[in-house]
């Protein structure tokens, strides 16, 4: 067995009984991170990319979810670990950042005492340390005046501002894997560059692994060394970054590059749209879960949706869950698709 | 914000102001309307042999030979000024605010309510720790537990405490826990002893009442709690709290259920402030001599001024309550800014 | 009773005396139910009716008292409820007084400040009455006959004491445009009553007054030092001339009594003052003091009208209970009018098919059940002098006699019956509930009757009381209900038959009787000097009531009243009707 990395997830499935059925959010989804990389789990929204990292948090235990599979973090299993001892590695050993900072955080509770809050459940040390502290991170966090700041309520802050908030809070107990769940999908474009300037010069800093959870790959385009693309619940294509935005083979993530938002273009413009909705993860689509609305599932032999594709690696740990043959999905995106995408 | 408040006192006194013109209006406008004469309306207040001669001074007695508008004048000016009051004997001043005399026991209305007051005072405050403690306290376990038996078994019993009427619960409880019954713990009907006297006796004196109460309102604080905390324990800052690690009993009491609780606050407040008004069915199954019960004695004999007073009493604990609420829920909710 | 003629006194001052006066013909049987200073007597029902339950020297303990309402007022001058002026004689002493003695002994005055008697003038117009010696307030000062006269005088003043009676302002001769000392202040009205020394109370009648010592009986006559008396405000502190003075007193509240230790027995022959002290609440929930009484918590339901139906149906079915009750028989009649102003009550006969169609169980049982009241089948109730059994249309257990019925309403031309309207007064449940088995029965005959509740308020004032409003609105019938304060059958019988009461303009009590004989008879009443004579013409009114059938008379009201635990000396006289309050003692 190759030698463990800091983050290791292995076959995770988690699955919520409802009144209607299974919901399959995850369904046996394998990654690995190491220290200081970037991992970009990109999907639309239901494809099971929160679920899953909110299972590494360990924040579906206690609830209905039925959690199965690996998740090693730095040599420890935390599907199996006890419910406190998750809680104590939550904040600390890994820490999340979430998508709306102003839903995300309590509107009754300054900025300062949130991030007080945070710091001093891992540290025994007085409130005005943990001010101190809080103040400390305001300003890394690029925060003007911090010392003023740490006492406004969330509401008092710009979007922007409030992420950088919500990233000084997540790092305030020095995390080594931070989960940013669409961290600028809240803000409005400039924002959104310079939140992610400050990401990646954070991680930097503190050398922590880092998962960043988008429906939009551009965003993932620059921080990220590894892709993994997620159609229900399971992964459809992983690779590296250069793999994905320059080899991508699954019709999916052509479908995600052709919708990529770019400053040159109008939004409502999109040059490869993918037809129809995201599956039910009730009643996923047999075979090919993406089938439905793959415009080549005719070129699989039928195969389309009776039997679920693997997932097989292509080249130098390039992974695709599809049917067709890996010359052929080259071939597509060399002919068909790349120069449409290129076309301006 | 001292604007702010200042604003709501004078908007407080129009309102009294209303309150009194209403009242006084109904009691004496409108019998005026369908017909009563001074006489008539005084002879109420004159003995069982009266004749229309002590009918005629009564009502001398009474002012209600005076234009309306002189006799809510006079009543307005007793309240601001203070007023002479003519005991037979000699002259009785009586000071500001004056709310007049009781057309029956000819005794000083405003005295009486302060009198009284303490009583309701101390049985709604009691109740009001009961119930919050126990309708949050419930609400906030079946909000955690949804769906579980106790869950179920405490709505069940929430909606039977909001729809049982007090002189109900209040008859069944004094029949079951007093009156001498082998069970009995509780002290019997008409029991008060001031707090000061012996908090013991007090509290001994008014465990009954205020269960009785607290019974109702509970039922009604644990529904709204439970709806509250289901709502809020679902909010994306309730996930990032526990994304921080914090233990769960924190997560739920400083997170959940601060957010929660705003509302009850709202109207914690409103049921407070009525309350103090005069708890009228729990002292009247209770005999406790409180402002309900006064009220409810002043109704049934027809005694105006003490009707007045009482009215006026409620109105101001109402608007106080409901300032003291709109004041609080500045300081609970940073984003409700006062203007 | 010896009594002197009342000649040309006005009508309603010897209904009054006469009321006051009445003393014959008494519903209680006193005996004695067991020895002074042997242990409790065990619990029997009627005990106290029949008899001195539980009688006892022994003095001390608490009596704790509760009141559903309030006093009207504490001051002497100033009350009129009859419980009132049970209870006012443990801290007041008017010159007589009605002794705490059972039965018909406790209805006749005794000399109480006063040595003896009024000592009339030969003409009953000058009544003297001499104090005893050693006489004393609370504050030990001496009462003297001055403040008796006090006492009387501004009682007089009817603006600052509304609610007390007013007999003495009516029959004393006081100045012209005299109005009490208050507002006449240092007026003399020695013309009405005089002060020749400090021992001696004369006054002078505008008019003949035979019974005068029952006036005197009342509080009015109570003394007032002028020094201490503070108008409406007295009441708050009465200055005691009795076995018990206020300790504390919290108008609306309650109040205690202790004894008063300026009280010198040896002047008073008729208060035993047997407990320590008086606890009384007022303004007290009434099913709770019923609860409480039943529990031994309170001793005393002090208004002395019966219990609560929630009580009533606790105790009905528990003999342990129900021995410790007693039901005596009120004076109070609920009946129904027989209006016939309203066809075809016109007609003799269709009146009397009422009397044989009315079922009168359904009257018991609308009141609660034999406790609440028993059917009554003429005007007078028992305990009221001159009262004689009538049963002109008899009929087996008051049901109702069909067949006779019948038989009177073909003679009136209605053999089949007819339509009718009974009014009510709505908020009344008790009266609901009599018009609707009024309804059932007579429907047997076919009467067919329509429910007509009126409001209370105005009742008399406007509806049932108004003569042209019961002939437009049909109201054949209306219920009813007519109750003395005194055991007399003038103040009984008079206001709710003598036709000259009627009141074209509304507020009559009485409806529909409109005899010219009756009325006779009244006037015969007041010139009649001897009591027997007297007791048989309202007999011979109440009867002459029958024969016309113009009242259907329903239920004589009984009271239920709760013996608390450990009284002593619980007794029912006819002087009060509950239980007299004087005698009582508490273990």
């Amino acid at each position: 067995m190759s030698p463990q990395s800091f983050l290791d997830v292995k076959d995770l499935k988690i699955h919520f009984p409802t009144d209607d059925g299974l919901v399959k959010s995850v369904d046996g989804l394998t990654f690995r991170l190491e220290r200081g990389k970037t991992l970009g789990i990109v999907g639309e929204s239901g494809s099971g990319k929160s679920v899953t990292s909110l299972g590494i948090l360990g924040l579906h235990k206690g609830g209905s979810a039925r959690i199965s599979g690996e998740i090693w973090l730095d040599g420890e299993e935390l599907v199996s670990a006890s419910q406190e001892h998750v809680r104590g590695l939550r904040g600390k050993k890994m820490a999340m950042i979430f998508q709306d900072p102003l839903s995300a955080m309590h509107p009754y509770y300054t900025v300062g005492d949130q991030i007080i809050e945070a710091y001093r459940i891992h540290h025994d040390v007085s409130k005005a340390v943990a001010r101190k502290h809080a103040v400390d991170m305001l300003g890394r966090v690029g925060i003007p005046e911090p010392s003023r700041r740490v006492d406004s309520y969330p509401h008092e802050f710009s979007g922007g501002m409030r992420q950088r908030a919500m990233i000084a809070m997540a790092l305030s107990c020095d995390p080594e894997l931070l989960i940013a769940d669409e961290p600028t999908t809240a803000l409005d474009v400039t924002v959104q560059a310079q939140i992610l300037d400050l990401m990646r010069d954070l991680q930097r800093e503190f050398d922590s692994a880092l998962i960043i959870i988008t429906h939009d790959l551009g965003v993932v385009a620059e921080l990220s060394d590894d892709i993994l693309v997620m159609y229900g619940g399971k992964c459809i294509e992983y690779g590296s970054a250069d793999d994905i935005f320059y080899r991508p083979e699954h019709p999916y993530t052509w479908g995600l590059l052709g919708s990529m938002p770019r400053l040159d273009r109008e939004p409502t413009e999109r040059l490869l749209p993918i037809k129809g909705s995201p599956p039910s993860l009730i009643n996923v689509p047999p075979g090919c879960a993406f089938h439905p609305r793959c415009p080549y599932a005719e070129r699989t032999g039928g195969k389309a949706d009776t039997e679920v594709p693997a997932l097989t690696e292509t080249e130098g740990g390039h992974l695709v869950r599809c049917h067709m043959s890996p010359a052929e999905r080259r071939a597509l995106w060399e002919n068909e698709i790349k120069p449409v995408l290129e076309t301006q | 914000m001292f604007t702010y408040i200042i604003r709501r006192l004078i908007g407080a006194v129009l309102m009294l102001a209303i309150v009194s013109m209403a009242t006084f209006a109904i009691f004496f406008l409108v019998p005026r309307l369908a017909g009563a004469t001074p006489e008539s309306m005084a002879s109420r207040y004159v003995g069982r042999t009266a004749t229309e001669e002590t009918a005629k001074l009564a009502a001398e007695r009474l002012g209600f030979n005076d234009p309306l508008i002189v006799q809510y004048g006079r009543y307005v000016k007793g309240i601001v000024a203070g007023a002479d009051y003519d005991y037979g004997a000699g002259v009785e001043q009586c000071p500001a605010p004056c709310l007049g005399y009781s057309f029956i026991t000819r005794q000083p209305v405003f005295p009486d309510l302060m009198d009284r007051l303490p009583i309701t005072l101390s049985l709604a405050i009691g109740a009001a720790v009961i119930w919050v403690l126990l309708g949050v306290g419930i609400g906030v376990l079946s909000a955690l537990r949804r769906g579980t038996l106790f869950d179920r078994a405490a709505m069940v019993i929430a909606l039977a405490g909001v729809s049982l009427p007090i002189f109900f619960t209040a008859l069944l409880s004094l029949q079951f826990f007093s009156y001498g019954n082998p069970f009995a713990w509780a002290a019997q009907g008409g029991y008060y002893v001031t707090f000061n006297d012996s908090p013991v006796l007090w509290a001994y004196g008014l465990l009954l009442p205020w269960i009785t109460l607290a019974f109702l309102f509970a039922a009604g604080y644990a529904r709204l709690t439970r709806a509250g905390m289901l709502e809020t324990m679902n909010e994306d800052y309730i996930r990032t709290a526990r994304a921080k690690g914090l233990v769960e009993r924190k997560v739920i009491t400083k997170h959940g259920l601060r957010a929660a609780l705003t509302p009850i606050i709202t109207i914690f407040g409103l049921d407070f402030g009525l309350l103090i008004g005069g708890a009228v069915l729990t002292e009247s199954a209770y005999s406790l001599n409180g402002l309900g019960k006064y009220a409810i004695d002043a109704i049934t004999n027809q005694d105006l001024p003490k009707v007045m007073g009482v009215t006026l009493l409620a109105a101001l604990f109402v608007i106080l309550a409901n300032l003291i609420v709109d004041l609080l829920y500045a300081v609970v909710d940073p984003r409700v800014r006062l203007s | 009773m010896r009594r002197k003629p009342a000649l040309g006194v006005s009508a309603v001052t010897v209904a009054l005396a006469m009321g006051l006066a009445a003393c014959g013909g008494t519903s209680t049987t006193p005996q004695s139910s067991g020895e002074p200073g042997q242990p409790a007597a065990a619990d029997k029902a009627d005990a106290a009716l029949t008899g001195v339950f539980n009688p006892s020297t022994k003095k001390g303990g608490t009596i704790k008292m509760a009141n559903s309402g309030d006093w009207d007022s504490l001051d002497p001058a100033d009350t009129y409820y009859g419980y009132s002026w049970n209870f006012i004689r443990l801290y007041g002493r008017a010159l007589t007084m009605f002794p705490g003695k059972p039965g018909a002994e406790g209805a006749k005055p005794v000399p109480d400040l006063a040595k003896e008697l009024g000592k009339p003038s030969a003409d009953f117009k000058t009544w003297t009455y001499t104090l005893r010696d050693g006489l004393k307030y609370e504050d030990g000062t001496p009462i003297t006959s001055k403040d008796v006269a006090y006492g009387v005088a501004r009682s007089f003043d009817r603006e600052t004491f509304p609610n007390g009676p007013t007999y003495l302002n009516d029959l004393l001769d006081w100045p012209k445009d005299y109005k009490g000392p208050y507002k006449s202040k240092g007026a003399d009205f020695s013309s009405a009553v005089e002060t020749p020394d400090d021992k001696t109370v004369v006054f002078h009648l505008k008019q003949p007054f035979s019974g005068f010592d029952y006036l005197t009986q009342m509080s009015v006559t109570m003394p007032v030092p002028q020094a201490k008396d503070t108008g409406t405000k007295y009441q708050e502190h009465v200055i005691s001339s009795g076995p018990y003075k206020f300790e504390k007193n919290e108008i609306g509240k309650g109040f205690t009594l202790v004894r008063n230790n300026q009280w010198d027995p040896a002047t008073d022959p008729n208060r035993p003052a047997l407990p320590e002290r008086y606890e009384v609440s007022t303004n007290v929930n009434a099913d709770d003091i019923d609860n409480r009484v039943i529990s031994g918590d309170l001793h005393v339901a002090i208004e002395g009208t019966g219990v609560q139906p929630a009580a009533l149906s606790k105790i009905l079915p528990d003999p342990a209970l129900k021995a410790r009750t007693d039901n005596p028989t009120i004076q109070r009649l609920w009946y129904t009018s027989i209006n016939p102003t309203v066809k075809p009550f016109d007609n003799k006969d269709c009146r009397i098919a009422i009397q044989y169609a009315a079922d009168k169980t359904g009257y018991v049982a609308a009141y609660g059940g034999t406790t609440g009241g028993e059917i009554a089948t003429h005007l007078l109730p028992p305990g009221i002098p001159g009262s004689q059994k009538i049963d002109l249309y008899p009929s087996p257990e008051g049901k109702g006699d069909l067949a006779k019925a019948k038989e009177h309403l073909a003679k009136c031309g209605h053999p089949n019956g007819f339509e009718t309207n009974i009014s009510y007064r709505a908020e009344r449940d008790k009266e609901k509930k009599t018009a609707e088995g009024l309804k059932e029965s007579l429907a047997r005959v076919g009467i067919n009757v329509t429910l007509k509740p009126y409001p209370l308020k105005d009742y008399f004032s406007l509806y049932a009381g108004k003569p042209s409003f019961v002939v437009k609105e049909n109201l054949g019938l209306a219920i009813n209900g007519w109750g003395s304060d005194w055991p007399d059958g003038y103040g009984f019988l008079q206001q709710m038959t003598d036709s000259r009461v009627i009141r074209e303009g509304g507020g009559s009590s009485n409806l529909s009787v409109r005899i010219p004989e009756v009325d006779k008879m009244f006037d015969q009443v007041l010139q009649e000097a001897d009591t027997a004579k007297r007791e048989a013409i309202y007999a011979a009114i109440d009867k002459r009531v029958m024969e016309e059938s113009v009242i259907l008379p329903g239920i004589v009201a009984k009271s239920l009243l709760v013996r608390g635990k450990g009284l002593t000396n619980v007794l029912i006289n006819d002087g009060q009707q509950m239980y007299d309050y004087v005698a009582m003692g508490i273990q």
